[in-house]
């Protein structure tokens, strides 16, 4: 089981997520932004940090970057990927997750622990929590204003496209819309969500509720490669 | 010659450092040689005033792998590991444009840390500024803030505590320093020096342009004034993209073993770089001006020399190693040039188009700088003037001020309220304080709590400053700040390793402001002494003051400390109901400097409460060995706002009460509000309380069971000293008493800063 996590020039979470890839049983290596080859990665994740500096607008340089050719194959044959922070601003970016991320409400920086409430624990990303757990991560962004127009946020609240929302008591951090933290694509295999389970990844830290998240992508991958034996 | 005279004056530069210059050359410097002197002969670069004084300071310790003189300290802390930390002044280009002066404050100090070799780990940063209400502050700390969170967020250091202070002092002259810690492994512990002649000089990073041209003379090392607005074109500006590809690229390049030397561009720019670095290796460098990669294309050979452009280093590199040094730069996508070469002369050259432009002797520049002697004289009117009519001594069991009809509660909850000793929480959201996974603890709850490498071990990081004490008694501000930072560290189980310090003061050819920085000095010394601690490095900036006068003076303290497991650290809240709160330490009186004075109002012939040295030192190592032992469950520094805040604090953040009874003399304002230093709160387990009593008697420390921990409330009874027994007996030894439930204190701390800035949503 592989994770690779995408380096981006400006990256700075993909350290820290290795890290908790490791934690979670996997085997984690870092992906050079400038190769488009995944090296056999079994699961891709697109780290937080500011990539490219966040020029002109978060993530909307990096998805040029040619490792992003590979994502986008690796998605469109099922690939799981993960985007955090600013790795969901690049997916939104690169449209493979919908939606856009918008300035904070405040229109300040906001890091702060939220409450994440768990829409559905079928999927990929979610399974291993337990139902009616609320995920307690932290959250470090400028611009995690989650938007949609509101015909296409209830395509996709009927579609079960929301995966995690802000919930009380710190309530929604930023004015996302529907309080939508995290999001799924149309096939439920690519997921962008914006604060950070690798740094929630022992109690020590604060919580370790972000393991859940990391736990539930490497049982996903071990169940797929024993279902693919069978076939 | 006349033009000559009014030029080194118009670059401030004084006709006997042009003469100083003069013997050194053996000859009158041309322009570019004279450009170049200014910088590197300003106060920043040179501390010419303050160097003779730095060097009393103590600075050597068993673990001091590198000390002052080095872009940042570095103490070995085991396991072949070492921590490097330091502290740096950023206040002037922040009064002019608070964002990017700001931003480019962290980005400097974090250049210092990486330039060693060690990758940055943590961001504290210590801000003072006017009265909050002013609308030119609100701007300035908005600005700044932002500026700290822009650079800190982006380059992905987490930035995990600091101070924020008020005083009108600052209203002109707002202070920005930040302190930056990294770790390394001790192997690779790189000096910022060019050894071996015939090594190249690589220059990697932005390009060289015309921002920040003679920011460490113009802006740096002269006194504000109307005129300021104008030198916005000195302030540079801040790329942290381009400072996180610098930090992977150099510590890259620091591993693969592939640089001689590496030096990171700040002040002065290429001029403090290539002298600084020859300097300090015994050669010269040459310098090929037409290898200088510029952003502008018609710049003057001074402007390259002299520019401040922010994200350039400098990396000594052997001619077979060049190909895989530009490589990794290339990689990284810095754009990377050789602009010159190590030799044995002990010259700085500047060379262009065939032709030699300046040679100075690199020492001149440097080690060999002007050096001054000023003159320091104590004000003439003292501190503790006796009111009018009054005879003999102060006395100084009563602080002076109104006692009657007191209401402790509503004290408290103003104190709880004042922008000073609120929540920071509206500062800290804008700082990401976890990126890095290995934050334990951070923000306003205490001292910073950091994992090492994601292991048991963990350092712990505090700065405090005692800058309205200093007003009054500059000895004993700088003591006390250094006792309140090393016991920050303390309280939390750690041993404290070391001393970083900016020193903040007013124009050092003041005789009075002088003297406030050599009174300064001697109780940053003093202090250090008594604690065993060696002061690692430091900086100092002079001229923070405006036409209305100067600031207090700042003596601005970071300490970091280590744990051996992280795990059993000590925490400020409160951990159990009914676990038994005591107080160790002995008040003394005085409440001049205080947070209560503030708000009160200051009496006229109020004193400082007294600093026993001995008994702060004893007190730090009790600390350690009580968490050592298992002994504390909580732990918390008395100091603003005093015994009642500490009490409120350690409640608040642990959503558990408290009921107290505080033996009270004459002025109960003193035993509640007072600030004396030496003294903690502590909580343990009731079954531990005749081993913790005869702990802090082995230290020789009085322990003073003052209640226990439950409720929802925060009670505390005032007694009369020497009364006994329950308090229905106690009769009219009841003065008063707090108590308020924890939802009150939280609303009024909690409000404080959004309230006084006007930031309420």
């Amino acid at each position: 089981m592989r994770v690779g996590v995408v380096v981006f020039p400006g990256s700075n979470c993909d350290r820290d997520t290795l890290h908790a890839a490791t934690l979670a049983g996997a085997e984690a290596v870092p992906l050079w932004h400038e190769r488009p080859d995944l090296d056999g990665a079994d699961v891709v994740v697109l780290p937080g940090g500011f990539a490219y500096g966040d020029y002109l607008r978060a993530g909307v340089l990096a998805r040029f970057s040619p490792i992003m050719a590979a994502v986008r194959e690796h998605a469109s044959a099922g690939g799981l990927v993960l985007g955090i922070c600013n790795g969901f601003q690049v997916l939104a970016e690169a449209g493979l997750v919908p939606g856009a991320l918008r300035r904070n409400a405040t229109l300040r920086f906001e890091h702060r622990w939220v409450r994440l409430t768990v829409e559905r624990t079928d999927s990929p990303f979610t399974r291993a929590i337990p139902p009616d757990h609320r995920l307690r991560l932290p959250i470090a962004h400028g611009e995690g204003s989650y938007y949609l127009p509101h015909d296409e946020l209830d395509v996709l609240e009927a579609r079960g496209g929301v995966l995690f929302r802000y919930a009380a008591p710190e309530g929604n951090p930023n004015g996302s819309a529907r309080d939508i933290a995290g999001v799924v694509d149309v096939g439920g295999r690519v997921c962008g969500l914006m604060p950070h389970p690798e740094r929630a990844s022992e109690a020590l830290l604060g919580s370790d509720d972000g393991m859940l998240v990391l736990r539930s992508i490497v049982e996903s991958v071990a169940i797929a490669g024993r279902a693919a034996v069978v076939a | 010659m006349v033009a000559v005279e009014a030029r080194h004056r118009a670059l401030g530069l004084t006709d006997e450092e042009l003469e100083a210059i003069v013997a050194r050359l053996g000859r009158r410097p041309n322009d570019l040689e004279l450009a170049m002197f200014s910088v590197m002969w300003s106060e920043h670069c040179s501390y010419k005033s303050s160097r003779r004084h730095l060097a009393e300071l103590p600075t050597s310790g068993t673990d001091v792998v590198a000390g002052p003189g080095e872009n940042a300290g570095v103490i070995a802390i085991g396991e072949g590991l070492a921590v490097a930390f330091k502290l740096e002044s950023h206040n002037h280009p922040s009064a002019v444009e608070p964002y990017q002066g700001a931003a480019t404050g962290v980005g400097g100090i974090l250049r210092d840390i990486f330039t060693m070799g060690a990758r940055p780990i943590a961001v504290l940063d210590a801000l003072k500024f006017g009265p909050p209400a002013d609308p030119r502050t609100r701007a300035l700390v908005r600005g700044v803030v932002r500026g700290v969170g822009g650079y800190g967020n982006c380059v992905g250091v987490p930035t995990v505590g600091g101070e924020l202070v008020f005083d009108a002092s600052y209203a002109d002259n707002p202070l920005v320093n930040v302190m930056a810690i990294g770790l390394l492994e001790e192997r690779h512990l790189t000096r910022a020096a060019a050894p071996g002649p015939g090594n190249l000089v690589v220059l990697y990073g932005s390009a060289t342009g015309r921002d920040g041209i003679g920011g460490a003379s113009v802006l740096a090392s002269a006194t504000f004034d109307d005129a300021s607005a104008a030198k916005r074109p000195s302030v540079q500006v801040g790329d942290p993209f381009a400072e996180k590809l610098l930090i992977e690229a150099s510590l890259e390049l620091i591993e693969a073993g592939l640089v001689e030397g590496l030096q990171d561009l700040g002040a002065a720019g290429i001029t403090c770089a290539v002298s600084e670095t020859a300097d300090r290796a015994g050669t010269g460098i040459t310098v090929d001006l037409d290898a200088v990669p510029r952003r502008e294309s018609d710049m003057a050979p001074f402007e390259v020399m002299i520019s401040e452009s922010q994200e350039r280093m400098c990396a000594i590199v052997a001619p077979h190693r060049l190909d895989a040094v530009l490589e990794i730069c290339s990689r990284w996508g810095l754009p990377a040039a050789v602009i010159g070469q190590v030799t044995a002369d002990g010259l700085v050259r500047v060379v262009s188009g065939g032709l030699e432009l300046a040679a100075i002797p690199a020492a001149a520049l440097t080690s060999d700088a002007i050096v001054l002697d000023r003159v320091a004289r104590p004000p003439v009117r003292t501190r503790l003037a006796p009111a009018p009519g009054a005879i003999g001594a102060i006395d100084r069991s009563a602080d002076g001020l109104p006692e009657r009809g007191m209401d402790p509660g509503a004290v408290l909850l103003a104190l709880l309220g004042h922008a000073n000793l609120g929540s920071r929480a509206w500062v800290t959201t804008q700082y990401d304080a976890t990126v890095g996974a290995d934050t334990v603890a951070a923000g306003e709850h205490g001292a910073a709590v950091l994992r090492i490498r994601h292991g048991r071990r963990g350092l712990v990081a505090a700065t405090d400053a005692q800058a309205a004490v200093a007003g009054h008694d500059p000895w004993l501000g700088a003591a006390m700040a250094v006792a309140e930072c090393v016991r920050n560290v303390a309280v939390t189980g750690a041993r404290p390793l070391g001393v970083t310090n900016g020193l903040n003061f007013g124009d050092p050819g003041d005789p009075e402001a002088f003297w406030r920085f050599t009174e300064s000095l001697r109780g940053l010394a003093d202090a250090c002494r008594a604690f065993g601690l060696p002061i690692t490095g430091g900086n100092v900036s002079f001229y923070n003051a405006s036409p209305a006068g100067a600031i207090l003076p700042t003596v601005q303290i970071g300490v970091v400390g280590l744990l051996d497991d992280v795990a059993r650290r000590v925490s400020p809240a409160f951990r159990r109901a009914d676990d038994v709160i005591a107080v160790v330490g002995t008040a003394s009186p005085g409440l001049a400097g205080s947070t209560y004075a503030d708000v009160a109002g200051n009496a006229p012939d109020d004193g400082l409460p007294d600093l026993d040295l001995e008994r702060e030192a004893a007190l730090q190592r009790w600390l350690q060995s009580a968490a050592r032992d298992g002994l504390l469950a909580s732990a918390q520094d008395i100091s603003g706002g005093g015994l009642a805040v500490a009490i409120a604090e350690s409640s608040m953040w642990s959503g558990l009460g408290a009921r107290c009874a505080v033996g009270v003399g004459s002025a109960p304002s003193v035993d509640l509000f007072g600030e004396s230093p030496g003294r903690v709160v502590v909580t343990a387990d009731p079954a531990d309380r005749e081993r913790l009593d005869m702990s802090a008697a082995a230290h020789g420390l009085p322990l003073e069971i003052i209640g226990e921990v439950g409720g929802a409330r925060l009670v505390i009874e005032l007694v009369r000293r020497g009364a006994t027994g329950a308090a229905e007996e106690r009769g009219s030894g009841v003065a008063d008493a707090v108590d308020l439930p924890i939802t009150d204190l939280e609303h009024a701390w909690r409000s404080a800063l959004p309230r006084a800035l006007g930031e309420e949503t």
